[in-house]
């Protein structure tokens, strides 16, 4: 019973993080006011980012616990696939081809979905996925992207650079509630879909073949979660770019709090997340405002001190 | 009575290499069999074959009269369990989840585990006599726990055939004992057969009803510890000199090694 408490702080704190959302930024405004007309530009505003912040951090870390799970190493991440990159390259071209700024995100998630068929097909042998050759694909077609971005910035200059920024470091500043709309769907779908794998997700966590031995499906299980995972960072992609540790801390923090069942741990894992997220978009935007952080520096600025820590101090549990 | 699991003309490997040439046999309802033979033999290979694990190249493995490639592998995986060695992961489950994954075979999708699951995954830890680690995490435990911890969950799903491989391989003989007077126990009393790697001669030959020594993918020679177990055999197949007595308390056949230098 001490784990319906876990949940319920959680809950609790989640929504104390979204009232914090709301009423913080470059100028505090008490909730009451937020919902009168003259605050309700900036009521709206700060709902989408929060929206954003819950979305990433719950997609980031059900991708992290999925692949972690898939590939048995708890130093997996979201990105680990070629996602990145493959984003990134196909959002520069555009910039530089003069496609409008409304296809960007368009481009991004067709540049990941790309990358990640590139190094699933890489991987592929005998019909079955090597969890070595997947990571090992991953690193080289990043790699392979990454160079190819810093190439085309070289050509195009600036305007290319100042997209690749965007990209690289991530942020929740939303504009476009249709587009937020669009891609909450197969975000929220994917989520649910990992949580129908959680005790497929346990058994692989063992080894592909005491999996086996206990009636599962092991290869075809791992291509549809990695579908799954795809199709989630894609679609966070298009809207706040990469946002880094994000998926490899919480799931561990959590790990460590609720134990690695992933039907415990995934919902956990969510809700955690999304309050982290929340938390580092309201630093992102106070700090030094009216200068906005990109959300993905303060995540790496949390988040690699805590995996240190975490790292020296629970290497049992990693 | 036709066998529960009949094993003909099978052949495979890994890649293009057969590690398994040709081998037919039958387990019997009932049986406590005992695969021996040197490293390389084939031992793990055959297991593998048997456990779906690896797809024959040729030849077919029956259960039931059912050719098991063809069975619904979760179907196969409620009449056959496998314990490995040892399970290794860098995820600290608690011994109640691991012995809960049991139950994946009799659950489907979206099923979550009933009070009945529960009360099975209990009963088969009291079984096993690790009903108390049951809140503990699998990494915390001894090897001689954790391996009745594995037992416990390949219990839970219900087999009627236990595979083995070498499950007493990493621990000391008090705790060898104890597995295998569990397993002797289960054999006896709900009738579970059990298929077992071992390689330990002397323990082979304490608890197994029937043996088969493996030699070069094919087997040498299968039947009774006193039929397998002879001084002959175990020269030709392990390269070893060895003297062959009996057991003074079980009356079984009993491998004393002779090092060179006393030969």
């Amino acid at each position: 019973m001490r784990l319906k408490l876990k949940f319920l702080i959680l809950l609790i704190a989640l929504c104390a993080a979204v009232v914090f959302g709301l009423i913080k930024g470059a100028v505090n405004i008490p909730l009451a006011n937020l919902l009168f007309n003259e605050h309700r530009v900036i009521f709206n505003l700060r709902l989408l980012r929060v929206i954003a912040a819950i979305l990433a951090g719950g997609g980031l870390a059900v991708s992290g616990i999925a692949l972690q799970a898939i590939l048995r190493n708890p130093l997996a991440e979201p990105y680990l696939l070629g996602t990145s990159s493959g984003a990134g390259l196909a959002a520069v071209s555009a910039v530089i081809a003069g496609v409008s700024r409304v296809y960007l995100p368009l481009a991004a998630f067709l540049g990941a979905i790309a990358s990640i068929i590139i190094v699933y097909n890489l991987a592929r042998e005998r019909g079955a996925i090597a969890d070595e050759s997947l990571i090992l694909s991953g690193v080289v077609i990043s790699v392979a992207f990454s160079s190819l971005i810093v190439f085309l910035v070289s050509l195009f200059g600036n305007e290319a650079m100042h997209e690749m920024n965007w990209w690289l470091w991530g942020s929740l500043q939303v504009y476009d509630y249709k587009l937020l709309l669009l891609v909450a769907f197969p975000i929220l779908l994917g989520i649910c879909a990992v949580y129908l794998f959680a005790q497929d997700l346990n058994a692989i966590s063992l080894g592909e073949e005491e999996a086996m031995h206990l009636g599962i499906d092991v290869q075809n299980v791992k291509k549809i979660v990695i579908l799954i995972t795809a199709v989630i960072t894609a679609s966070l992609i298009c809207i706040c770019g990469i946002i880094g540790f994000v998926g490899l801390i919480v799931p561990h923090m959590m790990r460590l709090i609720v134990g690695p069942n992933h039907k415990v741990l995934i919902p956990a894992t969510c809700l955690a997340a999304a309050i982290f997220m929340i938390f580092c978009d309201l630093l992102s935007r106070t700090f030094f405002s009216p200068i906005e952080v990109p959300i993905g520096v303060i995540t790496a600025i949390i988040g690699a001190p805590v995996f240190i820590f975490l790292l020296k101090k629970g290497k049992r549990a990693l | 009575m036709s066998a529960l699991l009949r094993i003909k003309n099978l052949t495979g490997g890994y890649h293009s290499e057969d590690v398994i040439r040709n081998l037919s046999l039958d387990v019997n309802r009932g049986d406590f069999l005992i695969i021996i033979g040197p490293n390389g033999s084939g031992k793990t290979t055959l297991l593998r074959l048997l456990t779906r694990a690896l797809t024959p190249r040729q030849g077919e493995v029956l259960y039931e009269n059912k050719i098991i490639a063809q069975m619904e592998l979760k179907e196969f995986c409620r009449k056959a369990a496998f314990v490995s060695q040892d399970i290794s992961t860098s995820f600290s489950f608690t011994v109640m989840e691991l012995v809960l994954m049991g139950r994946i075979p009799h659950l489907k999708r979206l099923q979550s585990e009933s009070k009945k699951d529960i009360e099975m995954a209990l009963e088969k830890l009291a079984l096993t006599g690790t009903l108390n680690l049951k809140n503990k995490r699998i990494d915390e435990l001894s090897a001689g726990d954790r391996q009745r911890v594995v037992i416990a969950r390949a219990l839970a799903q219900e087999p009627e055939l236990l595979f083995l491989d070498e499950p007493t391989a990493h621990l000391d003989i008090g705790h060898q004992v104890q597995a295998l007077d569990l397993l002797k126990r289960l054999n006896r009393e709900d009738s579970l057969t059990i298929v077992m790697i071992m390689h330990d001669l002397n323990l082979a030959s304490a608890y197994s009803g029937r043996m088969v020594l493996l030699d070069k993918g094919e087997i040498f020679k299968a039947g009774s510890p006193e039929e397998v177990l002879t001084y002959q055999n175990i020269e030709t197949v392990y390269k070893t000199v060895v003297l062959v007595n009996s057991n003074p308390v079980t009356g079984k056949p009993n491998v004393v090694l002779v090092p060179k230098g006393k030969q």
